[in-house]
């Protein structure tokens, strides 16, 4: 089982809102949803590699900012063209304050 | 038995209409008929990665696979030569003949031809994968492009061959370039940013003559300057593609004219994307043709929903992109249609012009900056824009009051 890796403190990001968070060689995106929740996912979009961090939060879908697809953060899926594959996701925990990813 | 749906045109809007047939649930036959011997492809990365790439490949809507597996039959390199309304049919160049139910005319745009004699093999236009190989070709180091026009196509080439080392002068006959859809403001920081790249552009001054010897072309502008290059390449803007409408008695507007529902004169008829004009709902149903990506996938989407018998109108609101070295440009809505501007900074340079009318609804938003810097606000005045809202000046204009609380309003 890999480690959890602290991505930002819970205040960084606005509710309904999205961050990037890079590790390594690797980009991922970090949500609040409206709720207060936390989710991530790979940080660029299966379409044309455009980060997804820029893009709009609504509800549960993060909209890419280039080509406007969209997926649901909270689960990866697709949800309609241009984009047809779906987003990997990484289980999220708070603790004391910080979001941590597991990035396996 | 159905005769089912054909759909004339294999591009952007044409392959996500069938597409969206499968994915409405339509279980009869849905035949795509294309000119080109590809499959469903992407435009935008012509004028783009394509060009930067050393070996640039098509990147499709849909795979032989995919379209295999929803049972999509795709007819290449063929084109559609009549149609015989009373009928139902479609008669193709290979002399085979489709029957319809409905029938989709997604025929595109081509490009403007430059009315003047001289022109020769080293003159070329883009549009299609093929042109753009034969473009590739001449983009290296040492060879001097020219392009006649500064519209999105010809700027976004001249950035491509830059990178890869040409030189290039941008000609424009207009007094600035990006006339059409882009506020000078924004117009004056790709031009700066051309300049700084080292792209030569002569604005407001009309072509003479141009000579072709097949080996290297010589462009003549009014004043008398001379500018010899490897390639021209012109790209002066695009012409809808409506022939075969036309033969068949369709209602011709510049473009096919289709209500806001996308049907043509003939209720059986549809047509979508660049090749078609239609009421835009957002500005009391003025009629525009657009020539956009995004519009032609959300057409093709919304003419399979009503050749299904959906009668839902088009509600979008134009959007467009252009990318140029590391600029992006996005403009949500019809800037024309404003009458106030209000500028919101973003930082690092970024900023969006927000459009309004003069009874203060916001009726389109212009935004530039680095990477995607604008794309978050852009999408959002675009929603505000779709909703007809009359959004406070001060707020658009200052950047502690969020976009996205301006919805809830």
């Amino acid at each position: 089982m890999s480690d959890w890796i602290e991505a930002c403190a819970a205040g960084e990001i606005d509710e309904e809102d999205v961050m990037r968070f890079d590790h390594g060689d690797r980009t991922f995106a970090i949500y609040r949803s409206p709720d207060d929740e936390y989710f991530a996912t790979d940080g660029l979009c299966t379409h044309e590699k455009v980060h997804l961090a820029d893009g709009l939060v609504m509800d549960d879908i993060i909209e890419c900012p280039k080509h406007n697809g969209r997926f649901n953060y909270k689960t990866g899926a697709a949800r309609g063209a241009p984009v047809c594959v779906n987003l990997r996701t990484y289980p999220v925990k708070v603790d004391a304050g910080k979001v941590l990813v597991q990035i396996g | 038995m159905a005769r089912g749906m054909v759909i004339i045109g294999a591009g952007e809007c044409g392959g996500r209409a069938a597409l969206a047939l499968r994915d409405l649930g339509y279980d009869g036959p849905v035949t795509l008929v294309g000119d080109e011997p590809h499959l469903p492809y992407e435009r935008p990365p012509l004028s783009k990665d394509a060009m930067s790439s050393d070996a640039p490949e098509i990147k499709a809507i849909a795979s032989d696979e995919l379209l295999a597996q929803r049972s999509i039959r795709h007819i290449h390199s063929v084109q559609a030569v009549a149609i015989d309304r009373e009928a139902h049919k479609v008669r193709l160049s290979d002399g085979s003949v489709l029957p319809y139910d409905k029938l989709l005319l997604a025929t595109g745009s081509t490009p403007r031809k430059l009315p003047m004699p001289g022109l020769g093999p080293r003159c070329v236009y883009l549009r299609t994968f093929a042109d753009a190989l034969a473009i590739r070709a001449h983009l290296s180091a040492g060879n001097r492009v020219a392009i006649v026009g500064g519209g999105f196509i010809g700027l976004e080439l001249a950035a491509a061959a830059r990178k890869l080392g040409a030189s290039v002068t941008v000609i424009e006959a207009q007094p600035r370039i990006l006339m059409r859809g882009v506020p000078a403001e924004i117009a004056k920081i790709i031009h700066d940013t051309h300049v700084v790249e080292g792209v030569d552009i002569a604005c407001g001054e009309g072509i003479a003559s141009i000579a072709d010897d097949g080996k290297e072309v010589r462009v003549t502008l009014a004043g008398g300057k001379e500018i010899s290059a490897d390639l021209a390449v012109i790209g002066i803007g695009a012409v809808p593609v409506t022939g075969l409408a036309a033969e068949a008695g369709l209602a011709i507007d510049n473009g096919i004219a289709v209500d806001a529902e996308l049907r043509s004169s003939d209720p059986d008829i549809f047509a979508a994307g660049d090749c078609c004009s239609f009421p835009l709902a957002v500005y009391g149903g003025r009629r525009v043709r657009l020539e956009a990506w995004r519009n032609a996938q959300e057409q093709g989407a919304l003419a399979a929903k009503n050749m299904l018998g959906a009668a839902e109108a088009h509600a979008a609101v134009p959007w467009f992109w252009s990318d140029q070295y590391g600029l992006s440009l996005q403009i949500a809505g019809l800037s024309d249609e404003g009458r106030i501007t209000v500028r919101r900074d973003l930082g690092e340079g970024a900023f969006i012009l927000f459009h309004l009318a003069e009874d203060g609804r916001l009726v389109a938003a212009s935004g530039i900056g680095p990477g995607n810097a604008v794309a978050r606000d852009i999408r959002l005045a675009e929603m505000l824009i779709g909703r007809r809202a009359r959004p406070a000046p001060e707020a658009l204009g200052s950047q502690a009051v969020k976009l996205k609380s301006l919805l809830a309003a």
